[in-house]
């Protein structure tokens, strides 16, 4: 099997790739819990003005009948005003897309963004909604029964792993 | 061993009945799920869609206006139909009984009861007789219990001191009639609070009530010394009538809370009261309206904890 990318590098390139387009309007979302981490690191890279805001989709996720709600909802903090912002939505990894359509739907809550562009460290493929990222580190095959997850070791560096899907 | 009957097979959260026998991860789980609700509350569309399409009873057998407002609140916060049932006035008085009333509502497609009842145990009751689909919320049985209450005053106690290790609460009052208090020093001792207090005069207090854990106080200025929480109770005024106390005057001389008197409790001390207030009577103006009082925040937790509460069970 090919080697995980370094998401450090991954990291470096995202920032590289997103800086000419950052401008005044420019505002960032993390998508809790890899996506923040990700989104803390680009925001610092990127030196943004706009505070970086962070997201909880447990409230408007689709699978609530079946699954009920997780155990540790983190609390929605979007410290500037939604309206007319372009926002960068950031998450780890790009599977399925249904998180992507919850903070979308939770987003337009707050308000109406100018724009949203999905920025993701890795897309893994297996969409089941019409959603594609515009900005993406690496696209990583991932075998049948495993999950792709972002981590952040004890000293703050970030790094891909594989590890296999918990039955539900 | 008896089936837990507020806990599923798997030990989630079925119907919330009451703060005691709830393991401490689910009053914690709670907490933490209403502390992101709070987010929700504040933002200018206040609602999420955890609860489209379903339908949350409020049969409240016994009157109330602040508790079924507020779950009337967070359930539509959550996106679910609210359909309000005072059955003081309906069915029960053509002399329907409690379960035909809950089966008919069940066959109007309903998902949550939220059932205040004169009766300790009829939300139990009514618990053991829904639809696996159905889930009860209690919210308030005669004296036994009032788990939101006890619920949203563990929440507000948690977001003015972080933590309970080290805290020293006083509930001061009509323990012998209060449904909150019992609640809420079942939630303490399950947080692990270490001084749990209870102040009153001895016909106020229920025979035995140590065996709960807290420390009995009949002098209110020994029993607020150095405490951190003081819980002000309602004294219910028909109990004027019982010969349980002299006279409104007489309670509020020994057992009103007064600026004078709470400057005996620590300087940081936060006064709560879960309404309604009878002011001059078990609170004065200046402590109800002072600095100290988190009084009003309380009834805006009191949302976002029902609204985890509802979502945690419905789940």
């Amino acid at each position: 099997m090919a080697k995980l990318p370094e998401a450090e590098k991954l990291c470096e390139q995202l920032a590289a790739e997103l800086r000419p387009h950052i401008t005044p309007k420019t505002a960032m979302i993390g998508l809790y819990t890899g996506g923040a981490w990700l989104a803390e690191r680009l925001h610092k890279l990127l030196g943004l003005k706009t505070p970086l805001g962070l997201m909880d989709i447990a409230f408007y996720r689709d699978d609530y009948s079946a699954r009920g709600l997780k155990h540790d909802p983190k609390r929605t903090k979007i410290p500037f005003d939604v309206n007319g912002a372009e926002l960068l939505l950031v998450d780890d990894v790009l599977y399925s897309g249904r998180t992507v359509r919850a903070a979308m739907n939770e987003l337009f809550d707050y308000g109406r963004p100018e724009s949203i562009a999905l920025v993701v460290l890795a897309d893994r493929g297996g969409r089941q909604l019409p959603i594609c990222a515009q900005y993406c580190g690496a696209r990583v095959e991932v075998p049948a029964g495993q999950r792709l997850r972002l981590k952040r070791e004890a000293d703050g560096r970030l790094a891909l792993a594989l590890e296999p899907v918990r039955a539900a | 061993m008896q089936r837990n009957p507020q806990l599923n097979d798997k030990g989630e959260l079925q119907h919330l009945l009451s703060i005691e026998g709830l393991p401490r991860e689910i009053v914690v789980q709670i907490l933490d799920t209403a502390e992101s609700f709070v987010g929700v509350t504040e933002r200018e569309v206040k609602k999420v869609p955890l609860l489209r399409g379903k339908s949350v009873f409020n049969l409240f057998f016994e009157p109330s206006t602040r508790t079924r407002t507020t779950f009337e609140i967070a359930a539509k916060r959550l996106s679910a139909d609210v359909i309000n049932l005072n059955i003081a006035l309906s069915s029960q008085t053509k002399g329907e009984s409690l379960l035909d009333t809950v089966a008919n509502l069940s066959a109007m497609h309903a998902d949550i009861f939220v059932v205040r009842h004169a009766s300790s145990g009829a939300p139990f009751l009514i618990a053991r007789h829904v639809k696996p689909h159905e889930h009860v919320v209690n919210a308030g049985d005669g004296r036994h219990s009032h788990p939101t209450q006890g619920l949203l005053d563990l929440f507000t106690i948690r977001h003015y001191k972080k933590e309970f290790s080290g805290l020293t609460v006083a509930i001061v009052g009509d323990v012998l009639h209060s449904r909150v208090a019992r609640s809420l020093i079942h939630g303490l001792t399950t947080l692990g609070a270490p001084e749990v207090r209870v102040i009153g005069p001895q016909t106020l207090l229920p025979a035995g009530v140590e065996a709960l854990g807290v420390k009995v106080f009949r002098d209110m200025r020994e029993g607020l010394r150095d405490c951190d929480v003081v819980v002000m109770l309602r004294l219910q005024n028909e109990r004027m009538k019982g010969a349980l106390l002299p006279s409104a005057q007489e309670y509020f001389k020994h057992y009103g809370l007064t600026s004078e008197k709470l400057e005996l409790a620590k300087p940081d001390a936060i006064v709560m009261h879960p309404g309604p207030m009878n002011r001059g009577v078990e609170i004065d103006s200046s402590v109800a309206d002072g600095p100290h009082s988190v009084i009003l925040p309380q009834v805006t937790f009191g949302i976002a904890v029902r609204m985890a509460v509802m979502s945690i069970v419905a789940g």
